[in-house]
């Protein structure tokens, strides 16, 4: 069995495309066309180039000595957070605004929660002089002030999403609303491992480069390919996408997929979508979302915005029922402390969503000559007000 | 035969008109029906509010949103229409998204409709290759139509896979675009009408998205069997009310 997408673009029995006819022509196109451009010469060659140049790849794979002495085991954290913009996200804008313009498009459309994709987005748009258009819900506008001037510096427009929740996933709705209105000229992309097919595929293929580093640089340091331990949070699932994707198939790799419990798996207000969630259809993919009984889509709560997401991506709806990955729930306190834990031990801050997969020290117990590797997915800067409020700095 | 084929064989071009179960209040549903035959409609479709309408546009995003706050649910529509048919005969599809179906029991959904006397569902999210494979015998078992959308951009090679898949009518996407958004037909819808025409499909097509008027409607009508009205609708209803749903179909035709 394969942990990657079928030619269908399905995860077991997750996946596929269930979207509206309007949406047909628009993924059929980037479907029948995004292995081919990825596999093009000219298409690795800009791809790579930028990451190394722009984006600042090879990202350092950090042996963490003093984590890894408090947990008396030996812990590697790679820093995604030393990315241009300051997470993983540009990996897979980059990607796909080379793609977009390999397939003509003129304007590029994107959703965004905290609003750190809308910002990687922006800034691909703004190093390709192309037209942009960002979809934000009403609220996170409100509470993410910083990033939305970023964007707007950049030369993007920030649109509120005003239907539903007036959060992610209504931002998701209102692009997709965007793109069955602009079905020719316009590439959407989307942030995350999510959506119909070939979107899932896609995004982790580009957010792979985590993983096809972490194998050589662990080569270099420790003699071995092979981690015994991965491990990322999970909001949508990009960065542990990225993270797991050359060992999925290694099952002497075991996988470690963090949640967002947010005040308690229980407490109703949890983004814990393993946990919670039931089998059905979120943004034109088959998946595990939360949903009441009627198979209404409910509103997830996090303290971490980028975890804030009633589904998770296919892949990773797979991983957890084959029980390929083992999913954990991380509390908002947990998560908080874990992070100024990691900032007073190595002098690294991290975005909220990261501090999430660090909390998992306190929760499972290693052997002292296990090989660990933490995605540090993002820096914790857009995070500080939420730390200042936490701990009253 | 199903009551949307026999309608169909009819004279005359159809009207259908759409409307949120649930919308503008809770126990609207069968007034409004009984008031769209009474006024002389042809076909209804009721729609099952969904949280997420990816295809709708904001009039229908409020009434769907407005009706679930109401209390709408699948199991209470049901409850609604169970005697639907001892007071109207004509033709009801239910429309909807496809994830509420999905957790309802794609049979069990389907099931309840037949013994109701539902004739038809249109999915929109339903994909074509998912039907066939998954669905289709289920629908057929309980003498259900499944109706597909096309748009201006779907190709020729498709519509007819679709056609071939369809046994009811197909539903014609006026214009790239999501529901209550466009205004007035112009060349392009002309020539997309003219295109289809062409074609000689074996089911009739029946044009939705941007008909607010007796002027669209005759536009949307001139080569196809008939034209769908949601949003205007809607709207009219939120303005209105319910008494005056035949002043609304007055203005159509």
């Amino acid at each position: 069995m394969s942990y990657n997408a079928d030619k269908k673009g399905y995860y077991g029995e997750f996946g596929g495309a269930f979207i509206p006819e309007m949406l047909y022509p628009n993924t059929e196109e980037l479907r029948q066309n995004y292995l081919r451009i990825m596999d093009e010469p000219s298409f690795k060659k800009e791809f790579d180039q930028l990451l190394k140049d722009y984006v600042g790849r090879p990202t350092p794979l950090y042996f963490a000595e003093r984590l890894s002495k408090k947990y008396n085991t030996k812990i590697y954290l790679k820093r995604e957070d030393l990315c241009h913009t300051g997470a993983h996200k540009v990996n897979n804008t980059i990607g796909q605004i080379l793609m977009a313009k390999k397939l003509g498009k003129h304007r590029i459309i994107a959703e965004t929660g905290a609003g750190q994709h809308g910002v990687a987005t922006a800034t691909v748009c703004a190093l390709m002089g192309i037209e942009c258009v960002v979809y934000m819900g009403e609220i996170d506008i409100a509470r993410q002030a910083p990033n939305v001037a970023r964007m707007k510096m950049l030369g993007a427009e920030v649109r509120p999403a005003l239907s539903g929740s007036k959060t992610l996933k209504d931002a998701t709705n209102e692009a997709i609303r965007d793109w069955i209105n602009n079905p020719v000229d316009t590439h959407y992309i989307i942030g995350s491992v999510v959506g119909p097919h070939p979107y899932p595929d896609m995004v982790a293929r580009f957010q792979s480069v985590i993983s096809e580093e972490i194998k050589w640089q662990l080569r270099e340091k420790e003699g071995v390919e092979n981690p015994d331990y991965v491990v990322a949070c999970v909001g949508g699932g990009s960065n542990a996408a990225g993270a797991y994707y050359h060992y999925l198939d290694v099952p002497e790799v075991k996988i470690i997929a963090v949640e967002a419990a947010g005040k308690g798996v229980h407490s109703g207000e949890s983004a814990a979508t393993s946990a919670l969630g039931q089998m059905g259809i979120i943004h034109g993919s088959k998946t595990l979302l939360m949903q009441t009984q009627d198979g209404q889509i409910t509103e997830p709560y996090s303290i971490s915005a980028g975890l804030d997401y009633p589904g998770v991506g296919p892949m990773h709806a797979h991983l957890f029922t084959s029980g390929r990955a083992e999913f954990i729930s991380i509390t908002d306190d947990e998560a908080m402390n874990a992070g100024l834990m990691l900032t007073k031990l190595e002098g690294i801050i991290p975005a909220i969503e990261s501090s999430h997969a660090f909390a998992i020290l306190d929760h499972k117990k290693f052997e002292p000559n296990d090989l660990i590797v933490i995605n540090l997915s993002g820096r914790g800067d857009k995070d500080l007000d939420t730390y200042i409020d936490y701990f009253n700095l | 035969m199903n009551r949307i084929k026999k309608k169909l064989k009819g004279p005359g071009k159809i009207l259908s008109i759409y409307f949120t179960a649930g919308y503008p209040a809770l126990n609207d549903t069968v007034r409004i029906i009984e008031e769209l035959e009474k006024n002389g409609v042809d076909l209804i479709e009721i729609g099952l509010p969904f949280s997420d309408p990816l295809a709708d546009g904001p009039t229908i995003q409020a009434s769907s949103t407005a009706a679930l706050k109401n209390g709408m649910h699948t199991e209470l529509l049901f409850e609604q229409l169970k005697d639907i048919r001892k007071t109207v005969s004509i033709p009801l599809i239910i429309m909807g998204y496809f994830n509420p179906v999905f957790q309802y029991g794609v049979e069990a959904f389907c099931k309840r409709c037949q013994d109701i006397g539902i004739d038809g569902l249109i999915l929109p999210d339903l994909p074509l290759d998912v039907y066939m494979k998954d669905y289709d015998t289920i629908f057929k078992k309980y003498g259900l139509v499944n109706v597909f959308l096309i748009t201006p951009q779907t190709s020729d090679a498709r519509i007819k896979e679709i056609d071939q898949a369809s046994d009811g009518f197909i539903y014609m996407v006026s214009s790239a675009s999501t529901t209550g958004a466009t205004s007035g037909f112009g060349a392009k819808q002309k020539n997309y009408f003219d295109r289809i025409s062409a074609l000689k499909l074996n089911n009739p097509q029946i044009v939705g998205f941007g008909i607010t008027n007796s002027e669209t409607f005759q536009q949307a009508t001139q080569s196809t069997s008939g034209a769908i009205i949601g949003s205007a609708f809607i709207k009219h209803l939120t303005k209105n009310g319910l008494d005056s749903i035949s002043d609304f179909i007055k203005t159509i035709r």
